[in-house]
Formats: C-alpha cells, structure tokens, sequence
C-alpha cells in the first residue's frame, strides 16, 4: 500500500473510491492473519459504511480533510464506541465502552476510516507484544520474530504494508522499539501534546498517544489531526498545533545535532554491529549540513531503575479499578466482596500485570515510599534536568532506539528484566516527557532499526523535520521489503 | 551484581493490591524482583536531598472548568458493562457481616 497522503489524493481527485481502498485493505490483513495476528478484531462493516458515507461527500464536492479515505488501525487500548476494546486483557475480554477516545474521533474527523483494533501487550506492559492474553503478534520481516510491544500490532500491519497508519501509545518506548523492529516511523508526542481521553490507563505520568506510519510525512500529517487541547482530558496542553507538514525539509543546514557518549558507551557494549550503523546514520545527517555536538546525559544510566519504581506504581494504582464490579470480568463467589476482588483479579490479569501490580503496591507501601517512590521522583527530576541542558546546546538529539534487532519469540519471556532492558534507550525520554522518533535507519543481520530522534518539549516539528530529510536522503525503508507483505507492495 | 532477597513481605503487598498469588506465583516474583533490584538500588548511589521530586513534567497547575451542568453518560450505558446490577445499583457480593 502507498503512503496515506497519496491514498488520500487518489481519493480526493476519485481516482479510487475510499470503499475500494478500504476493502483492499480489509483483504490485505485478512491474508496476512493467519501469519501476523495484528489485530484483535477488524471492524469490517463499520469500515466500509464510513468509507461510502465519504465517498458520498467527496462526490458533493466536499473535502473530508488530511486523512480522506486513509484506512487507520488503532492499538486496543483505546475506546472506540460500542466496540469491544480489551487492551490484550482477559479482564476486559468483552468490554464495550460507551463512548469513543478522542484521539479516534479526532483521526475519523479528518476523514480516517478505522479499519480495526490490534494486538498489543496486556495494558500496555511489554516489550514484545508476548504478554497480550490473545496469543502473539509477529513481525513481518521474520514471522519467527517478535515485532516489538507493546504496540506490537500496529507495527506489524503498518510494516506488512496493510494499512499506511496506526495508532499505538508509549509509555517507555512502546511506539519507538516496535516501529524500529518493523522497519517504520513511530513518534511519541511531547507528553500533554495528544488527549488521552478514552485511552485505558497504565502510567497516567507517561502515557501519550502517536502516530505509527510508513512515512515520515504520515506521521506529520497524523500528529496534527490528533494533537491539541480537550477540555476532557486535564492534563492535555492548550498549546497551539502548528503545521507539522510545514517544518519538513530535506537539508539539515544550520542544524545541531546532540550525540549522547553515555548512550554510544551501551550500544559498543550492546552489540558493535549496532553501533556501527549509529554511527553511519550520524555521518549521514552530518552529510545533509547537520552540525555534530557531544551533549551528556549523566543521569540516563540510571532510566531504567527509575522508570520501573513510577511506572508499576502509576499502575498499581490506575489497575486498582478492574476489581468485577463496574465493568469487566468478575469470579463469582459465595464469599465476602474482598474475596471476590482478589480472585477477579487473579483470573483476570496475566502474569506481567501481576508482577508490576505487586512491585508497585511495594514501592507505594508504608515504610518504603520514600527509600523507592519518592527516590525516583527526584531522579526523574536530575533525568529531565540532563535534557533541558542538553537543549541549550543542540536542536535535537540522535541515538540509538533500540540494542539489538527483533528477537525470537520466547528468547526474552523467561527473563522480565531482558525484556526490560530492552526500553533501554527510550525511557529516559519518556521520563523526561520529550517527543521522540524512530525512523528506519537500515539493517543489522538482514533486520531492520531504527534511529531515535528526540527534540525539546512541544518541538514535535523540529524531530519530524531532521527524520524527513534523513529519510529521503537514506530511503532505507524502501531499499528491501518484508518477508510477509501486502499484495499490493509486491 | 548479586541478586539479593528483597525486603519485602510478598503476602502482604499481595493483600494491600486484592491480588490472589499461588504459592509459585509468589516465590516466582521474589526471584525477579531480587534481580531487578540490582539496577533499583543503583538510585542509593545518588545524594537527592536537596532536589525536588517530578510527579509530572508539564507546567500545568490545577486546571478549572466553567460550573456549567452538562450531560453525562445514561444510567443505562454505565450499567451495561456491568457484571451484575439492580435497578439503577451495581451490585456486589455482601460487604458487611
């Protein structure tokens, strides 16, 4: 399939009906299932009813806006009205929410037709779509291969070539590690720059909602249709949404960009096949007029640690709500309510949501809040420090997203903190609430990675800009093609 | 690093957060937080006293709405994913002996 801006010119000029994409696509992943298992349910008849309420009104002359007849998966974490809506969790197995994330409606507002939701980690907690209740996802550039999490799915589809666009959200990296395990763009906003109103809850300090894209332009164009103030979300930034679309560029003339030693020190020490291609990337940004500056960042070795004191925390406390009274599963029991809490709970959440629930409930305890919670929360503070100064002497920030390629299913499940570590890199933009991008950087042992790209708060701009000429100058993601792909991409 | 026991009394934690754990389930976490907490305890290495804790990054202050009453959702569509009701009640396992 092409990007989604040329889907949506062919669409506006009638050169293809939105119903013809929409179907081409619903064929596309249906061929493709039984191999990648993206999705947790397609949303076939409700496609394909928005596509020929569109095509209606392209044919009255009407413009239904930047995304016209583009077909957009959204990861199962967000509400989508009267759907069932999970977040790759038993305990929301037959879930169907009253009402619709913003994001969703913002995206069908510029005319998106929402194909289907995909398969994702249980509450977002994962690195490798594995701990989804449903059975794994697999990449596309070897089914034998994670495709990353806990936006798993919709790397997968949009790097199969099924739909140019997805929505996923990231929390520690869940956008960023999975799009440069399926060779695509992924962009976590600045925290605040998208509602997270209707999008299910696991660390409410850190989750934001970003486009999963193709192309670096889609990711632009996606970002602007869902970012800006909503007076439902509280913690959305009323800050003016520029066009995203008019900082793209294909030269970095005047540009400073930050390299991070500590961050270059762990990728040697990771695997120098993957610090080798880092450092073509920067020579290649260097080669579009970029200005190469050290920054440090004397505080990311400490990410991880920090990370996962407040995000099991954040959790322990936002998953308190599944206890089988409002919504969801619940165990029946012919004993108390505490009783049928704890069973409820027990049956319904897998073992990495248990895990973060428990340490969480620790690090929040009596006795030991201020020795682990707190103690984060000041980190934190030192993490978020190291980037405001790092940003008084560069304009963005290039390092690695990832350590290694996509791993093999089951290499890492056994191991909680492997897979943890796996985060390594992204987390300490997360922390710091900093937008940050992988964009296709090329291939290690025949498998594609991605370069991160992070800027300064609300400069989403600016990140999109440095990644567009990079990607038009290098077009690594159209110099190989996926093992599993769409019909149309062959 | 050694993966040292961690002070923490797993039963308890699993009580506070209404969470069933088997036996396994127990010991299992024990053995993965002894090594987490090798990277955990790297935190100590800092002198924090004097900085502030970050609970949110955004320069946000409490944020108002106009007291205007607006519609909210139908008794009907909040009960409907409930796993049992009555009239317009949730309704649970008793509470109270």
């Amino acid at each position: 399939m092409r990007c989604g801006h040329e889907i949506r010119e062919a669409v506006i000029r009638r050169q293809v009906s939105a119903e013809e994409v929409t179907r081409a696509a619903l064929a596309s992943i249906e061929a493709l299932e039984p191999t990648l298992h993206a999705y947790l349910c397609l949303l076939a008849e409700r496609a394909l009813k928005h596509a020929r309420v569109l095509d209606q009104r392209i044919a009255a002359g009407d413009d239904p806006g930047p995304l016209a007849g583009v077909p957009v998966a959204v990861k199962d974490i967000f509400c989508v009205a009267g759907e069932v809506t999970t977040a790759g969790s038993k305990i929301l197995a037959n879930f169907r929410p009253p009402y619709s994330a913003t994001a969703v409606e913002r995206l069908e507002a510029a005319g998106a037709i929402i194909i289907g939701k995909t398969n994702m980690d249980e509450f977002a907690m994962g690195s490798s779509c594995e701990n989804s209740a449903f059975g794994e996802t697999r990449n596309p550039w070897d089914p034998s291969r994670v495709p990353g999490g806990s936006s798993g799915g919709s790397a997968s589809t949009v790097g199969a070539g099924s739909v140019p666009i997805a929505l996923g959200t990231d929390t520690g990296g869940s956008i960023r590690e999975p799009a440069s395990f399926c060779n695509i763009v992924g962009l976590k906003p600045t925290y605040g720059r998208v509602s997270r109103y209707g999008m299910i809850a696991f660390a409410s300090s850190l989750d934001q909602a970003g486009p999963m894209t193709g192309c670096v332009r889609d990711a632009a164009i996606t970002l602007g249709a869902i970012a800006g103030h909503d007076p439902r979300d509280a913690t959305s930034v009323d800050e003016p949404v520029p066009d995203f679309c008019a900082g793209l560029r294909t030269d970095l003339n005047g540009i400073r960009i930050g390299i991070v030693p500590e961050f270059e020190e762990h990728i040697a020490q990771s695997d120098p096949d993957m610090a080798a291609l880092y450092r073509r990337a920067y020579e290649d940004l260097r080669a579009l007029g970029a200005q190469l500056v050290e920054v440090h960042l004397p505080h990311v070795r400490y990410g991880l640690a920090t990370y996962y004191l407040i995000a099991p925390a954040e959790c322990s406390s936002n998953l308190a709500r599944y206890d089988g009274v409002r919504y969801g599963l619940r165990v029946e029991t012919d004993k108390d309510v505490y009783t049928m809490f704890e069973q409820t709970r027990a049956a319904g959440f897998g073992p990495e949501v248990k895990r973060r629930i428990i340490l969480g409930t620790y690090a929040l305890s009596a006795g030991y809040y201020d020795a682990y919670y707190l103690r984060a929360q000041k980190v934190r503070t030192l993490i978020k420090r190291d980037f405001d100064d790092a940003f008084t002497q560069c304009d963005v920030i290039a390092s690695p997203a990832v350590s290694c390629p996509a791993f093999a299913l089951g290499a890492k499940t056994a191991d909680p903190v492997a897979m943890y570590l796996m985060d390594y890199f992204t987390i300490p933009m997360s922390l710091a609430g900093v937008p940050a991008l992988s964009v296709p950087a090329g291939y290690v042992r025949d498998l594609p990675v991605g370069l991160q790209l992070t800027g300064p708060a609300f400069a989403e701009a600016g990140v999109l800009g440095v990644a567009y000429a990079y990607e038009q100058a290098t077009g690594h993601a159209q110099s190989r093609r996926p093992a599993v792909m769409a019909a149309a991409h062959r | 690093m050694s993966n040292k026991p961690i002070d923490m009394d797993i039963a308890h934690v699993a009580k506070l957060a209404r969470l069933a754990l088997t036996d396994d389930e127990a010991a299992q976490f024990a053995a993965q937080f002894a090594h987490l907490f090798t990277y955990i305890r790297q935190l100590q290495e800092l002198d924090v006293d004097t900085i502030p804790a970050t609970a949110q990054v955004i320069p946000l202050r409490n944020v108002m709405r106009d007291d205007i009453v607006t519609p909210s959702l139908e008794r009907d569509a909040a009960l409907g994913n409930a796993p049992d009701w009555e009239g317009p009640y949730f309704r649970t396992p008793r509470i109270l002996e």
